[in-house]
């Protein structure tokens, strides 16, 4: 572990462009597969070509498409664009699956009530359905996380810097350590990424874990200054 | 005032719902359909707001052809409550009953203030303004959706089967507490049950349905008891099994109340203290 200690800036440096690679591709995936998962659970019949289109383009192999790339869209080959757009497209392919199941699972009920008490169809899209797949919808970004993350450290073999780089240089030198750090800092990154997302999820969607989340308790037992009564008592003693 | 005229809605796969209905629902008076499923209740209340559309006839309101009025505005125009009250989950109590305040813009400070005066009218406590619809029992949610129903103060209510999931002492309070806003707020109520005893009990005028939209019989619960239109309806209502034929008998100096078959269902009052129909149920 010296040998950590010793390289910690470059070990931090690589976790924060691993980082980067990371986040950037699940938010583009996460951000075209919503829409298009929506239209896709709208439209059955488009449903089936949508979704196993999405699950061909997860098919590609991830090394020859990181090479593809520049020769297609005239990027430099050692350009970090290559790995972050391949990695948007296997975001997008994981998440445009899940994200037509979560908006599949609406209840139908809910909405039909939500259109009889007068929201337009694009209001109900942004401020009903949406959150109402939330739940689902992280569930799917968390999976997309893990794949992601490790799809970058594929993107060291190719030149393009990251916590994979850590493998690549300690097979080379046939030193166990560096590899050993590389995973430890991959799995801790997937880790970190996976309790903001959590977090994010309880702030966001305080009324999907059964009553109000562990934050929502942990503030609203602030604002009372009282002892934390479990939601359920609290709604079976009040009047019916 | 509602009407339908000549309304008649056949669904896309062919199943006819509705076939040339008339009629007309005055202002400030509850309007009950009742009838067994199919009968096209449901469809007939769905038409005022357009969230169905006949495939002929016209429906008014106050005289307005509604097929020619924006779907939205008109909807939110309009009070609809529905079986398990259809509340967001993801909303608060107090910003579900807030909703057509909030769409048509009214501002979040006085959209909140509104909303818990309507959860007061409803019989709600405002502890429960800030939980989840999950975190309430059935009857509560279910004054949710009717506060979230009056909360822009609408003309018309319509009211779909509200009660028919939750149990039934928790109906009788609701149908009690519907009553009370009624002789309040005088809202011209359309509401759709398969339950008669809730459509006499609540109706000032009752529609009585037959399969496919036909109606049986149009009147109020007095008419309709007096003098069933035919055998259908005094089946529907329970005449035939002589639930409703009661006889009197004295006893002890008191008239009691018989059913049809001889069962005791309550004791005649003194027509001085005959409280007026709906009093006295107010406080459930």
């Amino acid at each position: 572990m010296t040998w950590a200690w010793d390289n910690r800036s470059v070990v931090i440096d690589l976790f924060l462009v691993h980082a980067w690679l990371s986040v950037v591709p699940i938010v583009v995936g996460f951000v075209l597969a919503v829409p298009v998962g929506w239209y896709a659970s709208r439209h059955p019949r488009l449903r089936g070509v949508l979704l196993s289109g999405g699950s061909i383009l997860y098919t590609i192999p991830s090394l020859p498409l990181f090479v593809l790339l520049p020769g297609i869209i005239g990027t430099g080959f050692l350009d970090p664009l290559n790995v972050i757009i391949a990695l948007s497209i296997y975001a997008f392919a994981i998440m445009v699956r899940t994200a037509a199941d979560a908006f599949t699972a609406v209840s139908p009920a809910v909405l039909d009530a939500a259109t009889a008490t007068g929201y337009s169809s694009a209001q109900r899209g942004f401020f009903v359905e949406l959150p109402l797949a939330g739940p689902v919808l992280l569930a799917g970004i968390r999976v997309v996380r893990v794949s992601t993350i490790s799809l970058v450290t594929v993107g060291a073999l190719i030149g393009v810097r990251n916590l994979g780089s850590l493998f690549t240089s300690g097979y080379r030198r046939d030193f166990t350590t560096e590899i050993l750090v590389g995973v430890v800092a991959v799995v801790l990154l997937a880790l970190l990424l996976d309790a903001l997302l959590v977090l994010l999820g309880r702030v966001l969607m305080p009324w999907s874990v059964d009553g109000p989340g562990a934050v929502g308790r942990f503030w609203s037992r602030l604002a009372r200054r009282g002892p934390d009564v479990p939601a359920g008592v609290a709604a079976g003693g009040g009047r019916s | 005032m509602i009407e339908y005229r000549s309304v008649a809605k056949t669904f896309d796969d062919g199943t006819r719902a509705v076939a040339d209905f008339d009629l007309t629902i005055d202002s400030h008076t509850t309007t009950v359909f009742v009838g067994s499923s199919g009968c096209g209740k449901t469809t007939l209340l769905r038409m005022v707001n357009r969230m169905v559309e006949p495939t002929a006839g016209q429906v008014l309101i106050d005289g307005e052809d509604v097929a020619g009025r924006d779907r939205v505005p008109l909807r939110r125009s309009i009070g609809y409550v529905m079986q398990h009250a259809g509340l967001l989950p993801h909303r608060t109590v107090a910003d579900n009953v807030a909703t057509v305040l909030r769409l048509n813009g009214t501002g979040k400070a006085a959209a909140r203030e509104r909303s818990l005066e309507v959860l007061h009218t409803v019989g709600l406590d405002e502890s429960h303004a800030s939980k989840y619809p999950g975190q309430l029992s059935g009857g509560q949610q279910q004054r949710v959706g009717v506060a979230r129903g009056l909360a822009a103060d609408p003309n018309i209510l319509l009211m779909d089967e509200p009660f028919g999931a939750v149990d039934p002492i928790v109906r009788d309070e609701l149908q009690a507490e519907l009553l009370r806003l009624q002789r309040e707020l005088g809202k011209t109520i359309v509401f759709v049950t398969h339950d008669v005893d809730e459509a006499f009990l609540l109706g000032d005028q009752v529609v009585i349905l037959k399969k496919g939209g036909e109606v049986a019989q149009v009147g109020t619960p007095a008419d309709i008891l007096a003098d069933p239109a035919d055998e259908f309806v005094a089946s529907f209502v329970g005449l035939d099994k002589g639930q409703r034929e009661l006889r009197l008998e004295e006893r002890d100096g008191r008239t009691v109340v018989l059913d049809g078959s001889g069962k005791p269902t309550g004791v005649l009052a003194d027509a001085a203290d005959t409280p007026a129909r709906g009093q006295g149920a107010g406080s459930a």
